[in-house]
């Protein structure tokens, strides 16, 4: 197993490279700079920037310095934000980007399987139907309507809960953003255990141990949810990126420090530097991500196994 | 019940394959309304743009952010103030202004000297048309005219540039079926071949791809959708090929291992033992028959599709108006929820039934085509 | 087990019922309009910044809460006669947030440190006026001196090139701020940052979280803090203003510095004079290339802008929050005439401007049978696409066919500054300070940075040459105006709207003045409950 990680993360190497280089040639060929905004520079003023971020070499030079300084763990300074490295940055963003993406994934397996298991053990009931539509409802309303809603309702109108901001991570703060991050996740979710769980009801072994008479209680936990959850742990690889794209829109609406409005807010600016850092960032994460799931998967899965 | 059902799929041809999975669709009452539903929206994409009344990109100046309503605009309260705006800002002076019906007589002076070209000032707003002079005053400085009052129907409303929602709302549809649709054949196209070709070849050749496809998962695609859209201008064109571009992975997995079980079998052998070319066997073979899980997945990538868009148009990377989207007009009326609530109800509404559909269309066809994986 | 979130969600709730709307009245919660770039004076350029820097530092004359220039650090000057050498008498009572006395020394270092190239500074050319600084900064300095001088500690005499009659107005902006020369030797470029920054400010700085907020507190050695009202200021970086809006409603702040457009009249009826629309030094045009051919006809740029109805746009596209714009130098400004130049058809009726515009077309050989097609570049945005589209509208009776280019902030600038391969093109101005110039100067033909309209008139340049040598300040004025109705004439770039600043302020806070500059200095600002 230990090897298995270790070719793996040995195997992510050139991935990154791919990456990083892509991102960095293709933030090149857009057009227009850093420095360009609605306020033009004048000549000597741009030519001054262009040498303090050295701009004014060849581009193969500036890249070959930009992954001389990454090997070293230097990412740069930041082009926009000039008061900050690209590293204090990501530092300032990660924890409210982690904090949101790992709670809304949490919420999202817990509901989603609570519901998903209520559902096909109550199959084509009253009670399955309100589920199955609910959980298209949560997939099909996209989250930069749910938010301005939430907002709206439970911070204005009911003034239950703050309408915005971080506040350090205050757990006030964090309920509407990981509810509208979690919402469309928990439905997946819930479609996805429903059913396998379904499935795994029909099964001989199921079958087998209810005519032992077990209690079906027993039979639900120790079989079919097992069955049912390999499903669900293949669909966290994909889930996690998509809660990190998701948290573009949470984070612009609520006007939370993560790091989805940091590349935005980047990407626009065209500060390469801060772009680059957090592609990097963010396709670590997936990495991981991936590599979690493959882990998770031999775990739960007896005929996996990884040599 | 279920076991035989699964043996006739194994056994038998093509044609029984479909003819039984639209016997289980038809039973499906969710899945039928949903394919009603669609088809509705189809209609409405191709023939509704040109059923409203009005054009998408008709813009009417005097009736901006009016709230969706069955009665006529403007209201018969309106039509009098609104026809002393059009005199105001005609630089004359409203004297009388009598309504009767649809037709309204006004009676204005100016400063200046008038002639017969003074109509068209009342003709030029959209709420009056055929204006003509009954009196002009001998020194031409007082005028009495009459002119016809055309009223119009929103029922969706209209938004901050006076267009009507309605009309908006079929382009809209239109739009989004279209880059549901193109991105999706895109995908189609890439990665049944893909997946077809490393299934086929297997060996080394499918090790090698198939580590090219983990490798670009684990790229942040989104990331790179929003670079190149940012980069490169608001192109639809390139939206449907960097959306295509995304999704065209995971229909590559499913062929792929469609097509490794289908190589075991026995007409393939057969047909590889006749010596057809290996092309033509993934053409004739393998990709009819992984028709099946192909179509399924496709159904519900459409939703998805559609979705990403709407969320570039969130983003103000989507569709440029005066074309529109769903996901456009969605987030142009959440900017203001609670003033011009109508111009968001109406296409989340519209968007929801969409994906809605589409979804249990896409649940239907999986159990139908292959009950197994459910 | 399964059940912990819930219960945890739960108890959030309960705290979250516990703390909602307590804002603290002795903290002022204030929106801005994003984070700034940087706190380093000499590398700002947006009102972002000047925000921030305003409450943290004092400069030589500084902004009241009308936008009146009243002495900051300097109590009193002296102007020579040629125009040329300015004399400040410092206060003696100033002091920086460490105990240090703020001298003219202080301000030499400043305006020395932003004109070395080395700083890469984006708006050093702001005080090219003062004498040497542009060949400084251009790196051709060698042997040359600044016009800055130290005469004694609370003396400073700063030489300019040629007469200026703006210069005060000048240092009123971010850029002329001074610094703490020991913490810059000490940290370098780091001086900027919490526990460094020593700062002469009603405020210092205590902390910044990038996105999330900057926090500030009274200054207790500033020399008029005990007329410093509010104890901390918190800056909320809101790029989504119908975030601030919400949060404003919520009672989550108490002033946001922008709102958006189309939330206007919805929140004017809701919260009356707490949306607070007031006129601002800025202009939204369109630039007309008209160094392409058809462009290069005057009479097509007249029609073009004469089928604009501007009040159309104001009212409608932009909900009340743009003014109709007549002429290219915003009304209110200073150092102006009285009575502007304006746009000849200003008060003709919609339908006359249009019959005169039609006429204007055919003879340039456009009409209904031989459109003539026009590409609009405008920057992503909400509003500019609205604007865009209205005004494609009311091209349309001209035979007028539109197309749209839309590209972001960063590559729709840099096409215009050096490809412009545009045919009419947005673009807006904020003045910095209050001068016609600061209008003006955007349209000679030495300006490719700003000249959208390819503007290239001799008389016209001439004339600004000849205003700027110009004492008189009246005298200089009306050269000005007849540089201005020269440029209205031929309309390279057609003046569309007028800004306005749109705040939301709070019942709770007072002081707050609306004003042409759209400044609000916290230290004159108070909170109540």
């Amino acid at each position: 197993m230990l090897r298995y990680i270790f070719r793996r993360l040995l195997g992510a190497i050139p991935t990154l490279f791919l990456i990083v280089t892509t991102a960095f040639f293709l933030i090149r060929i857009a057009p227009g700079g850093p420095f360009d905004a609605e306020r033009a520079l004048e000549p000597s003023v741009l030519a001054n920037l262009n040498a303090y971020f050295h701009l004014d070499k060849p581009l193969y030079q500036q890249y070959f310095l930009y992954l001389w300084n990454l090997l070293q763990g230097d990412m740069g300074p930041s082009f926009f934000r000039r008061d900050f490295s690209v590293q204090e940055l990501l530092a300032a963003g990660l924890p409210a980007s982690i904090t949101l993406g790992t709670l809304a994934l949490l919420t999202a397996i817990v509901f989603g399987s609570i519901l998903g298991c209520i559902a096909a053990l109550r199959q084509n009931s009253w009670i399955d139907y309100t589920v199955v539509a609910t959980a298209t409802f949560g997939i099909t309303v996209p989250n930069f309507v749910v938010a301005p809603l939430l907002a709206l309702v439970f911070g204005v109108w009911l003034n239950l809960l703050p309408a915005g901001g971080w506040n350090g991570g205050a757990p006030a703060n964090l309920v509407m953003p990981v509810i509208a991050l979690a919402l469309p996740q928990v439905a997946v979710i819930a479609r996805m255990i429903r059913g396998a769980m379904i499935e795994a009801l029909r099964s001989d072994h199921v079958r087998t141990a209810r005519a032992y008479g077990l209690p079906t209680r027993m039979i639900v936990v120790t079989h079919s949810l097992r069955a049912a959850a390999l499903p669900a742990v293949s669909y966290l690889g994909p889930a996690a990126a998509g809660l990190l794209t998701g948290s573009i829109v949470i984070e612009q609406i609520f006007g939370l420090p993560g790091i989805g409005r940091e590349f935005v807010n980047a990407a626009l600016s065209r500060d390469y530097t801060l772009v680059m850092g957090t592609v990097i960032v963010i396709a670590v994460f997936v990495l991981i991500f991936n590599l979690i799931v493959d882990i998770l998967y031999a775990a739960l899965d007896p005929r996996v196994r990884y040599e | 019940m279920a076991d035989i059902q699964i043996d006739e799929l194994d056994l038998g041809t093509s044609r029984s394959l479909w003819a039984t999975a639209w016997l289980r669709l038809r039973k499906n009452k969710a899945a039928m309304v949903s394919l009603g539903v669609l088809i509705i929206y189809v209609l409405i994409g191709i023939f509704g743009p040109m059923m409203t009344p009005y054009g998408h990109d008709q813009t009417f100046r005097d009736f901006t952010r009016e709230p969706a309503s069955l009665e006529r605009y403007p209201r018969v309260d309106e039509i009098v103030p609104a026809a002393e705006r059009v005199v105001t800002r005609s630089r004359l002076q409203a004297e009388e202004i009598v309504l009767d019906g649809d037709t309204i007589t006004i009676t204005a002076t100016s400063r200046r000297e008038m002639d017969e070209r003074v109509t068209r000032y009342i003709d030029r707003s959209d709420i009056f048309s055929n204006t003509r002079i009954l009196e002009m005053s001998d020194d031409n400085l007082r005028v009495t005219m009459q002119a016809d009052v055309n009223r119009y129907l929103f029922i969706f409303g209209t938004d901050t540039n006076g267009r009507d929602q309605l009309a908006r709302l079929a382009i809209a549809i239109r739009i989004s079926l279209l880059v549901g649709a193109a991105a999706t054949v895109v995908a189609l196209a890439i990665g049944v071949l893909y997946g077809a070709i490393a299934g086929f070849i297997g060996g080394m050749t499918d090790n090698i791809m198939m580590r090219i496809v983990d490798i670009l998962y684990s790229l942040p695609f989104i990331f790179f959708v929003i670079l190149l859209v940012v980069f490169f201008g608001n192109n639809v064109f390139l939206m449907f090929i960097a959306i295509g571009a995304i999704e065209w992975l995971d229909m590559a997995r499913i062929v792929r291992g469609q097509t490794l079980s289908l190589r075991r079998r026995e007409f393939v052998s057969a047909a590889e033992a006749m010596g057809v070319r290996p092309i033509s066997i993934v053409k004739r073979h393998i990709i009819p028959n992984t028709l099946g899980p192909v179509i399924v997945y496709t159904t519900l990538m459409v939703p998805k599709v559609i979705l990403l868009e709407s969320f570039l148009s969130f983003l103000g990377l989507g569709v440029q108006n005066p074309l529109t989207s769903l996901g456009l007009m969605i987030s142009e009326g959440s900017r203001d929820i609670q003033g011009t609530p109508y111009l968001l109800i109406y296409p989340a509404l519209a968007l929801t039934i969409l994906l809605f559909a589409l979804n249990f269309l896409g649940d239907g066809l999986r159990d139908a085509l292959d009950p197994k994986d459910r | 087990m399964l059940f912990q979130p819930l219960k945890k969600t739960l108890q959030a709730a309960t705290i979250a019922v516990a703390c909602a709307g307590a804002v603290s009245a002795e903290v002022y919660m204030r929106g801005n309009d994003s984070d700034p770039e940087t706190l380093d004076q000499h590398k700002t350029s947006t009102v972002v910044e000047a925000n921030l820097l305003r409450d943290l530092y004092e400069g030589l004359v500084i902004y009241n809460t009308r936008a009146e220039v009243i002495p900051g650090v300097a109590t009193d000057w002296t102007i020579s006669d040629d125009g040329l050498v300015y004399t400040f008498n410092l206060r003696e009572d100033a002091r920086w947030s460490n105990g240090d006395p703020v001298t003219a020394g202080d301000f030499v270092f400043s305006l020395n440190r932003i004109m070395e190239p080395a700083t890469a500074a984006k708006y050093a050319n702001i005080l090219y006026p003062i004498k040497g600084a542009e060949a400084i900064n251009k790196g051709e300095g060698e042997g040359i001196e600044m016009g800055v001088r130290a005469v004694d500690d609370t003396t400073l005499e700063i030489t300019l090139e040629q007469p200026t009659p703006f210069f005060i107005e000048l240092l009123t902006h971010q850029t002329a701020l001074p610094l703490h020369p020991a913490s810059v030797e000490e940290h370098g470029d780091a001086f900027v940052r919490p526990g460094n920054m020593v700062s002469n400010g009603a405020y210092t700085l205590v902390s910044f979280t990038p996105n999330d907020k900057i926090v500030m507190q009274k200054n207790e050695m500033f020399h008029d803090a005990e007329n410093v009202a509010i104890e901390e200021v918190h800056f909320i970086p809101f790029e989504d203003r119908a975030n601030c809006a919400r949060r404003f409603e919520a009672g989550e702040v108490h002033s946001c510095s922008d709102i958006a457009a189309e939330q206007i009249g919805d929140l004017r009826d809701r919260l009356g004079d707490r949306v607070r629309v007031a006129p601002y030094l800025g202009v939204y045009y369109y630039g007309v290339n008209s160094a392409r051919e058809p462009f290069d006809d005057v009479r097509i740029r007249q029609a073009l802008s004469m089928t604009m109805d501007r009040e159309f746009l104001a009212e409608e596209i932009w909900s009340g929050a743009m003014l109709p714009a007549y002429s290219w130098v915003p009304p209110g400004i200073g150092n102006y005439v009285d009575e502007q130049p304006t746009l000849d058809y200003a008060d003709l009726p919609m339908l006359d401007r249009e019959d005169r515009a039609i006429e204007l077309m055919i003879e340039a050989g456009y009409g209904p049978d031989n459109p003539l097609d026009v590409e609009i570049s405008y920057n992503t945005s909400e509003n500019h696409e609205r604007t865009a589209n209205a005004i494609a509208d009311m091209w349309a009776p001209l035979g007028v066919n539109v197309t749209y280019q839309v590209r972001d902030a960063s590559a729709h600038y840099a096409m215009l500054r050096d490809d412009k391969i545009h045919d009419v093109a947005r673009a807006g101005w904020i003045g910095d300070y209050s001068d016609p110039q600061n209008f003006l100067f955007l349209n000679r033909a030495d300006n490719p940075g700003f000249n959208y309209g390819a503007y290239d008139n001799p008389e016209y340049d001439g004339l600004l040459d000849q205003a700027a040598a110009t004492v008189d300040l009246e005298e200089r004025a009306q050269i000005l105006a007849e540089a201005e109705a020269m440029f209205l004439r031929d309309v390279p770039q057609i003046p569309i709207l007028f800004y306005s600043s749109k705040s939301l302020v709070s019942d709770q806070l007072s002081g707050w003045d609306d004003n042409i500059q759209n400044v609000h200095p916290t230290r004159f600002l108070s909170l109540s409950n």
